[in-house]
């Protein structure tokens, strides 16, 4: 798979709609006809080469050097291919992504994989507040795929997921996988305030500390889930630390909620 | 009938015949336990009153055992093959068959054991047995229901795949006597459950009560096969000389030719391993002229 690489050359000062460069919406360009592609910024269209310096040709897969912390909506809509990005990415990351990768080696900002419904984003750094989670006004978060974050989850990971998977390495922000209606996000490290807030389904999992649940959430004590040793298995072959994991037992305690809010959602404590 | 030139392989005459078989549909699902036992009692009992798809609906069976490694959830298991003849009639027998004797069976859970192929519901119908408590998970590509049961939860895999089968496979042991006939059949039996891909689904996986189509009595869509009844010999035209005093039959249905024909030669040359010396006289096979069935097997053709 051939690399076009793009290296910033100058961070904007203001935002930049990367949403254009796209591997499937790129394919077959050349590094001038790339140069070309028109960027929102602000009320500005301006032309890739403003930013950046382009090389090689657009494959299946595309290399973004430098800063991109202003960077947003990278790999939006994104259907095949790859996008690595060495650096940190702006907000929006992966917006609408129906397949393929991206991959960071930095941090990311909010909304990051936001209504993702299949592919792998990889997120090298910590991830901002909404990760997985549905754009502000609708109701359907993440619906599919993987996101893999190395460090800390900001602020209401999953709001309003329903399927795929979250595995974070690090730990949590506040109110993790609120309004969550399905899919599975797990954890390493130790959670914020208030984990699965007005959830109804789905899986909390936590794999490092246990967590606090609110008093919306029923102790349902310590049992033994079969459906663990699917899970586990499905991590063995992904990118991340969870493919290590090792529990010789699947007796897990388990609480059932949001109670507030009729759900049916369970935060599950499986430690080592 | 015994062809002009003879085959005789240690001992045990070929006959010049072949086996008739027919396109079936099937299926394969995985059923995992805590335990060996209590898989293989999940789908001993899933596969029970299986024999023959004229009275029971279907024709099953017990494919092989399953170590940790071969399973999705790493627990032993079995796998278990379905035959019918259609489409609507596997859907049919699989949802009652697992809903009746998978989901009522200890510590079971059950999966799929064909990916590929037009989806066949599993869980996605027996879901509704948790009265709404019942919990989705998609794991990587694959849906699971996970339905509350009183020993925790009964995992089930969404849909199984159809795929296509051959039912029919057979062919008959003659033998100078009831128990020698019988070891014979039952070292074949032995040495085809090494065979993937294929059941043998009458009892033990012989059969004593080989059928012929039709019958006297019109109600009947088949009836004894007069001609390989030892005690009819004297009164009726029959294929056994005064050597043979008792036939069994072994039928085989598969997921594909290759696994009929490669269960048959194996069933074949154990038999013939025996040889005259075990009281194996001849081998034969049912067919019906070659009209009804698609597929045809050739014993001569499979041995030695």
């Amino acid at each position: 798979m051939s690399d076009l690489v793009l290296r910033v050359r100058t961070p904007p000062q203001f935002r930049l709609d990367l949403s254009p460069l796209t591997p499937e919406r790129l394919a077959g360009q050349s590094a001038d006809a790339v140069a070309r592609v028109l960027l929102a910024c602000g009320r500005r269209r301006v032309p890739v080469g403003e930013w950046f310096d382009v090389r090689g040709s657009a494959g299946g897969s595309i290399l973004i050097e430098g800063d991109c912390a202003r960077m947003d909506r990278i790999g939006a809509g994104m259907q095949d291919g790859q996008i690595r990005i060495e650096g940190d990415a702006g907000a929006y990351l992966g917006l609408g992504m129906q397949g393929g990768r991206i991959e960071v080696s930095g941090s990311v900002d909010a909304y990051a994989a936001c209504g993702l419904s299949a592919g792998l984003v990889r997120i090298g750094g910590d991830a901002g507040d909404y990760l997985g989670a549905a754009l502000p006004g609708e109701h359907r978060g993440m619906r599919g795929g993987v996101v893999i974050v190395a460090g800390r989850l900001g602020d209401r990971a999953g709001d309003h997921m329903r399927r795929g998977l979250i595995l974070a390495e690090g730990s949590c922000g506040d109110y993790c996988a609120s309004r969550m209606q399905g899919g599975t996000i797990a954890t390493l490290g130790a959670c914020g305030a208030r984990p699965g807030f007005a959830m109804r389904r789905g899986t909390l999992l936590f794999a490092g500390p246990a967590p606090s649940p609110g008093p919306t959430f029923n102790d349902g004590g310590e049992l033994p889930f079969g459906f663990l040793v699917l899970l586990a298995r499905s991590w063995k072959e992904l990118p991340s630390r969870f493919a290590a994991l090792t529990r010789t037992s699947i007796r897990v305690r388990r609480w059932v909620g949001d109670l507030a809010f009729g759900g049916q959602g369970e935060l599950i404590h499986w430690p080592a | 009938m015994p062809g002009k030139a003879a085959v005789i392989v240690n001992g045990v005459s070929i006959d010049d015949t072949f086996a008739e078989a027919f396109a079936m549909r099937a299926t394969r699902v995985i059923i995992t336990a805590d335990t060996a036992a209590w898989a293989r009692q999940a789908a001993v009992t899933m596969t029970g009153f299986a024999t023959s798809v004229i009275g029971c609906g279907c024709e099953a069976g017990i494919e092989r055992e399953l170590g940790p490694g071969e399973t999705p959830d790493g627990r032993l298991g079995v796998a278990v093959l379905l035959f019918t003849t259609s489409s609507s009639e596997l859907a049919k027998q699989l949802e009652r068959r697992v809903g009746q004797c998978v989901l009522t069976s200890p510590t079971s859970a059950v999966f799929a054991g064909i990916v590929n192929g037009k989806p066949l519901p599993l869980g996605k119908t027996l879901r509704y047995f948790g009265d709404g408590y019942q919990i989705s998970k998609v794991i990587g590509t694959r849906r699971y229901w996970r339905v509350p049961v009183m020993d925790g939860e009964f995992i089930a895999e969404d849909t199984t795949a159809m795929s296509d089968g051959i039912g029919g496979g057979n062919f008959l042991i003659l033998a100078s006597g009831a128990s020698r006939a019988l070891a014979a059949a039952e070292a074949a039996i032995a040495a085809m459950r090494q065979v993937g891909g294929a059941i043998m689904p009458f009892p033990g996986g012989i059969a004593r009560s080989g059928s012929k189509i039709g019958s006297k009595y019109k109600t009947l869509i088949a009836s004894t096969n007069h001609p390989f009844c030892p005690t009819l010999r004297a009164g009726v035209d029959s294929e056994l000389g005064p050597e043979i005093e008792c036939v069994y039959e072994i039928v085989i249905d598969g997921l594909t030719e290759e696994a009929v024909r490669d269960s048959m030669q194996a069933g074949l040359r154990a038999v013939c391993a025996i040889g005259a010396a075990g009281g194996v006289r001849r081998l034969s096979a049912g067919n019906y002229g070659g009209k009804l069935g698609k597929f045809h097997f050739p014993l001569r053709a499979l041995l030695p």
